[in-house]
């Protein structure tokens, strides 16, 4: 099974890069964007085909290690 | 007095600190990363700058988990002093040590410059010969110094005097540099005796540098 992490920092945290990139887009002409977020994704290859098991094991990879709950939030999809 | 200072890949100022603190007196011992525990006998330990991992995935995070940060926890959980200078700050919010998380400095510059610091608490082990209000000078060297807490954290941190330091002007009003929670650049933990900052007060002890406002800071720990 392959997860998907996206890692994106809270709303109300201020995006540094996700601002700069926002700014440049306007800067070329790209009228009507509202906001722009950058993050990362991280994926993850993982031995097991239980999907239930899979989830629990990558929130805790999240929780511990792949995101700082302090200032981000994550998405998990697996397939 | 004796000082563990903690080495992990990356780590580039574990010389200085080391210089700094033989220079004031103590001796120091360098501990490798792998080594799961401390050595006997120390008074504190420091958490250097540098670039553990090579910052990747967020600066300090992987650092955190190696087998001498379970030794610096427990250290800490009984009392022992850390702290945490630039990098060292980062490693230790990312253990849980300290309180809030380090980002991205708001314009995404590295940012390596003398800077003009207000000592905001020093009731405590490592500001105690500093005094409230005093400027001190003492260079920063970070892109990752951009201090934030929710307005709940940042309440009690205020509640506890755990603001140690605050970037400033030459007068001590606040000036943004990395686009901290109210300028902040170094805390303590609820029971004071975890500190973190993002300033390198190691590189401030010559006069021919620029500053030696870094010896009244790491003096803070003479017994």
């Amino acid at each position: 099974m392959t997860a998907v992490v996206n890692v994106f920092l809270k709303d109300g945290v201020l995006d540094p890069q996700g601002k700069a990139a926002h700014h440049a887009l306007d800067s070329l002409g790209f009228d009507g964007v509202s906001d722009v977020r950058i993050g990362k994704q991280i994926i993850i290859k993982l031995d097991t085909s239980d999907k239930t098991k899979a989830e629990a094991e990558v929130k805790e990879m999240c929780e511990t290690l792949l995101a700082n709950t302090v200032i981000e939030d994550y998405t998990i999809e697996i397939d | 007095m004796k000082v563990a200072v903690l080495r992990f890949p990356g780590t580039n100022c574990e010389f200085d600190t080391q210089y700094a603190f033989e220079k004031l007196g103590h001796t120091t011992e360098l501990v490798w990363h792998e080594n799961e525990k401390l050595p006997e006998n120390i008074d504190l330990v420091v958490v250097p700058g540098g670039f553990s991992y090579g910052d990747y995935l967020r600066s300090g995070s992987i650092a955190r988990f190696s087998p001498v940060m379970k030794a610096v926890i427990n250290y800490a959980n009984n009392g022992g002093k850390v702290l945490g200078i630039c990098n060292g700050f980062q490693i230790l919010t990312e253990a849980g040590l300290l309180p809030g998380a380090l980002k991205r400095n708001n314009d995404l510059h590295f940012i390596s410059k003398h800077q003009n610091l207000c000592v905001i608490n020093n009731d405590n082990a490592f500001l105690n010969k500093c005094t409230k209000g005093e400027v001190l000078n003492i260079p920063i060297a970070h892109a990752d110094g951009n201090y934030y807490i929710d307005d709940a954290g940042f309440k009690k941190l205020e509640e506890n005097e755990q603001v140690l330091l605050r970037y400033s002007d030459a007068e001590g009003n606040p000036v943004i540099v990395n686009g901290s929670v109210t300028s902040i650049a170094g805390v303590c933990n609820e029971a004071k005796n975890v500190f973190g900052l993002m300033p390198h007060p190691e590189r401030a002890l010559e006069a021919i540098l620029g500053s030696v406002d870094g010896v009244r800071m790491l003096k803070g720990f003479d017994a």
